[in-house]
């Protein structure tokens, strides 16, 4: 095969798998700008987008996403900053099992706690709540902000880290005022992942909310496609307003994501 | 300024450290629990606690509401006795043929092209072919429905083509449903797995293709004696991930099908929901959702433990 031929074969293989990672997307995009019924004429209505704002709810639902997202984030940011600084940077007895135990919440998936937990919050109110929706997440989202955290604070620079650990009484302050900045990449990798995670995330907002009153947004979608089966020019519009906030910060701060995603899986 | 700072006044940090010395083994000591204590707590409030009250409701018969009874380990019997859980466990096997050996394979092949012919625009097709990864499960199902659906696009398309005759309503039928539902997570997959593999081959040296090259060995023998060993440890990482993500399908399957028609699509993750808050068995609920976890760590452990030995 001449060196053309090989390097013509190479498009056709990318094109190939790009239209295929796209093809679904542009459907839905296609379909969401598309006339509704079959009376509509034309291609470009992004007035559904508006309509299937008012009448799915998105606005309620994507507020209830916006404060879940808000408070797994922030949390999980925070632990996870401070117990993966203790376990990359300090020994203590203790430390490998301590390490072990959150990496095994990891791997825990949402199916094996998430029954006995809904019948625990019940019991203490916590259900149709956002907090109910939103701390078992951030349990989930420790675990992997712990891995991840210490995996950092490991390899960063030594000098940094003694500075740091002088001064007992400091060490806090420090980890706030030179570590923290430092670590900033890491970080903002974490509240990604975190954020598209919590964003996403179906089963726990479904079954912590079982009286429908607090909808995420991709739980507000499952139950639109539910009540609007003729709509499909709507439910796409939705589909994309769901997904739109997760797609935007990608396109982004796409590096972010795909090196958190690749390095997260790589264990040690 | 922390410089001037500590220029200006040694003589009182001295005393300070001094006076301080005294208290400081205890308190650091403490310090790394008192840094892990807030991230411990949730974790432990609000999953490790949980995860061992499911393994002690797997040992009874509860609907939810009244006593349960102590029942042993029937539930996890029913996991292989039961032919709907066993069913449900099958089609969990067929998904992750679906969402990861074909990945797998699709992604050796097309890492091994791209990385080693010198094309441009390698950057953009990366972004690309990563979107699904990044897309809400309930929006790519919505998506998926249109495409599967009987006015849907791909009966659409099968009807431009002459091929009218196969047209079906795909996840309304009873042989291709689930294979419908697997190719969901072949799209969803099949980027992750590529631009994971890319990686691994970008870091092999040219000259080992060089030499082998030299010595006669086509592109073929090449990958099979350079390119695929090194990306062991890549292969591994692509395996564990998506046979995981097939094991823990929920939202794809409860949007699509709801585990229809009749039971041809259902999975453990949906069985665990469906047994907790629609059947009010909540015992086997539990036991599904710990033989569930067993599975995952079994196959992290497995698949990382076959990865190292062929790493030596």
């Amino acid at each position: 095969m001449s060196a053309t031929a090989e390097r013509a074969a190479n498009y056709v293989v990318l094109a190939v798998l790009s239209l295929f990672a796209l093809g679904p997307i542009v459907i839905i995009l296609a379909e969401a700008f598309g006339p509704q019924g079959l009376s509509g004429t034309g291609a470009f209505h992004p007035e559904n987008f508006a309509t299937a704002w008012t009448q799915g709810r998105f606005g309620d639902y994507m507020a209830t996403s916006v404060v879940v997202a808000l408070i797994v984030v922030s949390l999980a940011t925070v632990l996870s900053v401070l117990s993966g600084y203790a376990f990359g940077t300090m020994t203590f007895r203790g430390s490998t099992a301590l390490f072990y135990l959150f990496l095994a919440g990891i791997m825990v998936p949402t199916e094996a706690f998430i029954v006995p937990l809904f019948f625990d919050l019940r019991t203490v109110g916590l259900t149709n709540t956002v907090w109910g929706i939103a701390m078992p997440q951030v349990a989930q989202s420790v675990a992997f902000g712990t891995y991840w955290m210490r995996t950092y604070f490991r390899s960063a620079d030594r000098s940094i880290i003694e500075a740091a650990q002088l001064d007992g009484a400091g060490t806090l302050r420090l980890l706030w005022s030179v570590l923290v900045p430092v670590a900033r990449p890491a970080i903002v990798t974490l509240v990604l992942l975190t954020f598209m995670w919590t964003w996403n995330e179906f089963l726990i907002p479904l079954v912590m909310s079982p009286n429908g009153q607090l909808r995420t947004a991709p739980l507000g979608l499952a139950f639109f496609q539910g009540q609007y089966t003729q709509g499909t020019t709507l439910l796409a519009a939705a589909a994309v307003l769901v997904a739109l906030p997760v797609v935007v910060v990608y396109l982004f701060l796409q590096r972010h994501f795909i090196r958190g995603m690749l390095d997260g899986a790589v264990r040690e | 300024m922390a410089a001037a700072a500590q220029a200006s006044a040694p003589v009182a940090v001295e005393r300070e450290r001094s006076s301080r010395r005294r208290r400081a083994p205890l308190r650091r000591r403490a310090l790394p629990y008192a840094l892990i204590a807030p991230a411990l707590a949730v974790y432990g409030v609000f999953l490790l606690y949980p995860l061992g009250r499911a393994v002690q409701i797997s040992f009874y018969d509860w609907d939810g509401l009244t006593l349960g009874t102590f029942t042993g380990l029937s539930n996890y019997v029913d996991v292989v006795a039961d032919p709907a859980l066993r069913a449900a466990f099958g089609h969990a096997l067929v998904l992750i043929v679906f969402f990861s050996a074909v990945p797998t394979l699709i992604g050796l092949v097309l890492a091994a092209v791209l990385v080693r012919g010198r094309v441009r625009g390698l950057p953009v097709f990366r972004t690309v072919v990563f979107l699904p990864q990044v897309i809400a499960m309930v929006v790519v199902a919505v998506a998926w429905r249109r495409i599967y659906a009987p006015d849907g696009t791909l009966n659409t398309v099968l009807e431009g083509v002459g091929l009218g005759a196969l047209t079906r309503t795909w996840l309304g039928d009873y042989a291709t449903a689930l294979p419908a539902v697997g190719v969901i997570g072949t799209w969803v997959s099949t980027g992750l797995v590529t631009v994971l593999l890319m990686a691994g081959m970008a870091r092999v040296p040219d000259q080992l293709y060089e030499a082998a090259s030299l010595d006669g060995a086509g592109g073929v023998r090449a990958f099979f004696a350079i390119t695929l060993p090194a990306v062991r440890g890549e292969i591994t990482v692509a395996l564990t991930l998506t046979i995981i993500a097939a094991l823990k399908t929920f939202d794809l399957v409860y949007v699509t099908t709801g585990g229809g028609p009749g039971t041809s699509t259902t999975v453990p993750s949906y069985e665990v929901y469906r047994r907790a808050f629609e059947l009010g068995q909540v015992g086997s609920a539990a036991a599904v959702g710990i033989v569930l976890t067993l599975l995952i760590f079994v196959i992290n452990l497995g698949v990382n433990r076959i990865g190292e030995r062929g790493e030596r």
